[in-house]
């Protein structure tokens, strides 16, 4: 079903991560980011791995939940990691079969690569989407944005859509679900036929569906004028964000391990 | 002068729509609370919105705390002093957080952060949702929503409040919340409060009540002024509670009945004194036909789990074993979460059980994809809201859907949706309109009309009159009464109201957290109103007007249900005729 989608949820929590201010978690996230990907050697990407289970067990989210947010990506996981070890050449041949050449570089380089995709997903949900509450994100998306209202970009509003499509997306997978079991009573079928005929089946769920999300765009504006918005203008907020000695603190720790990484660049152990 | 006075409005959407308001004069006192009553169409909605300035009116003016809603410059102030609660409860909720929400009005407003905090704490605290502050907007109940969208309303600090057809959206449970709540915001609080709405055990709860028809304000008085005009009511196509009903058929039918009654209590004051010897008990002389019907469906020993496996794990139904009789109405009653969706939809195959076996006319459901395929056309499933699945050019076009996809030729498809259109009271102009121009209870036909084209044997509905005015209410069932009448289809209706179910089912099936809880004819179901009580779910109010009668020794009878049937009983046993 579509409801067992976790990525992008958000798992309220106590933890050091969860009580990071928001806006130095999106800037430690950008930070972890390139860390994960600027590290090369065998040496800098056992760094990463390290700091990506630490990350990990600081958000004291159950690691069950945190590994299935990789499962979607399973696909796209085995199907890189296997082109990369019969494509990559090496020096070291371990096996030969007609026009296979399995290398020990190919070997490394594809369980490597593998991981590293695995820390980018983990690292961004434990830092970010899993222990930030979706206000908070906004919220803090727009204060590490608001240099760009200089020059014109609407931050303010660019991060009131992102509240309500993240507030609205529940709703409307539940009531996608519900169009489409309302549909199949009446007998469509989504699994026979051929393509155009399938394509056709989806008419019956798309038009009610933007209907409704029209509809409840408008419902809401109005709940929205009736509760006296009026834009981002003369705004305050409940939550202030404020930033304590912890978040400088890790913030600067993070850029060290950053620049560690870059240095252990240059080493191996393997 | 008078917190909100309106003079003479008069309103219409578009130049060539008929006018909505027709020259409403009206005043609200400070302090008050109100209810708007009317049926869909009457124009109560517009009124609601031309008083709290979100619509302009073409003539006449508003006034709110002396300040006119056509002046522009006082716009936002008139908002900040009247707040508004919508029908539906997801669609005002802004935040995925319950105090992010409640919050949002004084962020607006531009007020400082540590006062903020003080007024979210304090209005969340003020309609019972404390608890919940942290929690997630979209898990709550419908009830519990709309106590938020309240809750975002009175954070802006506002002197009235319009409802506007909060409750039609939500379980008794909810209902009896939200206006426990606008009681208590109008007592403790002195908010004004205007409720708009066509529960007629909502408007008792006002101090007045005002009555739309036609765009015209009908009636205006006390709640007991109102609704003992039964006749102004029903003409205005509006109900009046049970026993007011009651009273006014027994004075009907030769009796000198008073109709100033409102609450079960009230009439069983007014009727022991009528009463002159107490009723006797007697067997059911409701027919019943002796021999039980072959079962239409049947479950057995059916289980249905959601999420197994992991934290969130539900069951949502317990080892049921049911019959459902062909050719009857079975209604099933229960709480929000009873399982009662989940049975449905096991039906016609949506959903498969986890364990047992549900059987169509003795054949297992889920035996073969042919076979639950087919049976999608046989269980004829009506979900709530079915109106919101409408997608097609026309409303014909969308009632020959289903025909269409069982692979029926034109000739049959085009008989088969005249025949459902006739069902459901849908006349040939609206045929060939578009189905999102027609009017609600249109929509609602025209949905329903979408099942029945496929002549199912058995039609499911749930809630199929949920958020229907009294008359809409009635021509639905109407419908569905005749449909089942003329083709001999088993109907299940799935609902939370008490008196519908009361009224049209043959059997009743309780389902209490995934079990059953009870089951039996309307009569056993209702005679035993003390457990039906002790699982917090109601009894029609006659049948609560029969227990008091019952407690003060006037009738030994309590398993009566319908207005009509308890007039039937009364009527040997009250007195003086009128004239006596």
């Amino acid at each position: 079903m579509i409801k067992d989608i976790t990525a992008g949820q958000f798992f309220p929590g106590n933890s050091l991560l969860h009580r990071t201010d928001a806006r130095f978690k999106i800037i430690i996230l950008i930070v972890f980011l390139v860390t994960v990907l600027a590290s090369s050697s065998t040496a800098s990407f056992a760094a990463v791995l390290a700091l990506t289970a630490i990350l990990v067990a600081l958000s004291r989210i159950n690691v069950k939940i945190i590994l299935r947010s990789v499962k979607p990506l399973a696909f796209i996981l085995a199907f890189t990691a296997i082109i990369n070890l019969f494509f990559v050449k090496g020096e070291t041949l371990l096996w030969e079969w007609k026009f296979i050449h399995i290398y020990k570089e190919g070997i490394i380089n594809s369980v490597m690569l593998m991981l590293r995709l695995i820390c980018l997903v983990m690292g961004t949900s434990v830092i970010l989407t899993y222990t930030t509450s979706p206000l908070d994100m906004t919220d803090g998306l727009e204060r590490v944005l608001s240099p760009l209202r200089f020059i014109g970009v609407p931050v303010h509003d660019f991060s009131m859509i992102l509240t309500i499509a993240l507030r609205f997306i529940p709703t409307l997978v539940e009531e996608t679900e519900k169009i489409i079991s309302a549909q199949k009573s009446r007998g469509v079928s989504f699994d026979t036929g051929g393509l155009i005929k399938r394509v056709k089946a989806l008419i019956p769920i798309l038009v009610p569906l933007f209907y409704s999300a029209v509809r409840r765009a408008l419902e809401l504006a109005e709940a929205m004028e009736c509760r006296l918005y009026t834009g981002g203008k003369g705004r305050t907020r409940m939550k202030v964000l404020h930033c304590t000695a912890r978040d400088f603190i890790f913030l600067f720790l993070m850029l060290g391990i950053c620049v560690g990484v870059f240095f252990l660049n240059g080493y191996e152990i393997i | 002068m008078a917190f909100l006075e309106a003079h003479d409005l008069c309103f219409r959407y578009r130049e060539d729509l008929p006018t909505v308001i027709n020259g409403v004069s009206l005043s609200i006192e400070k302090g008050t609370f109100t209810a708007i009553i009317g049926h869909n169409g009457s124009g109560k909605s517009t009124l609601a919105k031309l008083l709290c300035g979100m619509l302009a009116p073409a003539s006449g003016f508003v006034e709110v705390a002396g300040m006119r809603t056509d002046d522009e410059e006082r716009e936002y102030d008139i908002r900040k002093k009247c707040g508004m609660v919508f029908q539906n409860p997801d669609n005002q909720i802004v935040a995925s957080v319950v105090e992010e929400d409640v919050a949002f009005a004084p962020e607006n407003l531009g007020v400082p952060s540590a006062e903020i905090r003080a007024r979210v704490d304090e209005v969340l605290a003020a309609v019972g949702m404390t608890e919940y502050a942290k929690h997630s907007t979209y898990k709550l109940s419908g009830g519990q929503k709309q106590r938020v969208a309240i809750a975002g309303i009175l954070a802006m600090e506002p002197e009235c409040i319009i409802f506007d057809e909060s409750t039609s959206m939500l379980d008794p449970s909810g209902q009896r919340d939200i206006v426990e709540t606008m009681k208590k915001l109008n007592r403790e609080k002195g908010i004004t409060v205007i409720s708009i709405t066509h529960h007629m055990n909502e408007a008792v709860e006002a101090d007045r009540v005002l009555v739309m028809n036609e765009g015209r304000i009908t009636a205006d008085g006390t709640p007991l002024q109102v609704f003992s005009q039964v006749e102004r009511v029903l003409g205005s196509h509006l109900a009046v509670p049970q026993v007011t009903e009651l009273m006014y058929k027994l004075g009907k039918a030769g009796k000198d009945t008073p109709t100033d009654v409102l609450h079960a209590m009230e009439a069983a004051d007014k009727l022991e004194k009528l009463i002159r010897s107490p009723i006797p008990y007697a067997e059911s002389d409701v027919e019943n036909g002796a021999a039980k019907p072959d079962a239409a469906l049947k479950l057995e020993n059916v289980t249905v789990r959601y999420g197994a496996g992991t934290p969130f794990e539900k069951v949502a139904l317990k080892d049921i074993n049911v019959e459902f009789p062909k050719g009857k109405i079975t209604g099933i009653i229960g709480h929000t979460g009873s399982g009662k969706s989940t049975l449905a939809m096991l039906l016609n195959g949506l959903l498969k059980p986890e364990s047992g076996t549900v059987y169509l006319e003795g054949e297992d459901i889920n035996q073969s994809k042919q076979f639950t395929n087919a049976a999608r056309f046989k269980v004829g499933l009506v979900f709530q809201y079915p109106e919101y699945q409408l997608f097609e050019d026309t409303v014909k076009r969308d009632i020959a859907f289903g025909p269409r996809n069982m692979g029926l030729g034109d000739e049959e498809t085009e008989e088969r949706v005249s025949l459902a259109a006739r069902f459901c009271g849908i006349d040939g102009d609206t045929l060939g309109m578009s189905p999102f121009e027609i009017s609600g209870g249109q929509k609602r036909r025209a949905a329903i009309a979408g099942v029945i084209a496929m002549r199912p044997q058995v039609l499911v509905l749930d809630e199929p009159a949920a958020g229907l005015d009294p008359q809409g209410k009635e021509e639905i069932f109407r419908g569905l009464c005749g449909y089942r009448d003329g083709e001999g289809a088993t109907m299940l209706l799935i609902s939370h109201s008490m008196e519908d179910v009361a009224r049209y089912s043959d059997n009743i099936v309780v389902l209490k957290e995934g079990e059953i809880f009870m089951q039996g004819t309307p009569q056993e179901i209702f005679a035993n109103a003390e457990k039906l009580f002790s699982a917090s779910l109601d009894v029609p109010q006659i049948t609560r007007l029969f227990l008091e009668l019952k407690k003060r020794a006037k009738s030994e009878r309590c398993d009566i249900y319908t207005v009509d049937y308890a007039v039937k009983t009364l009527l040997p046993y009250v007195g003086p005729e009128v004239g006596e």
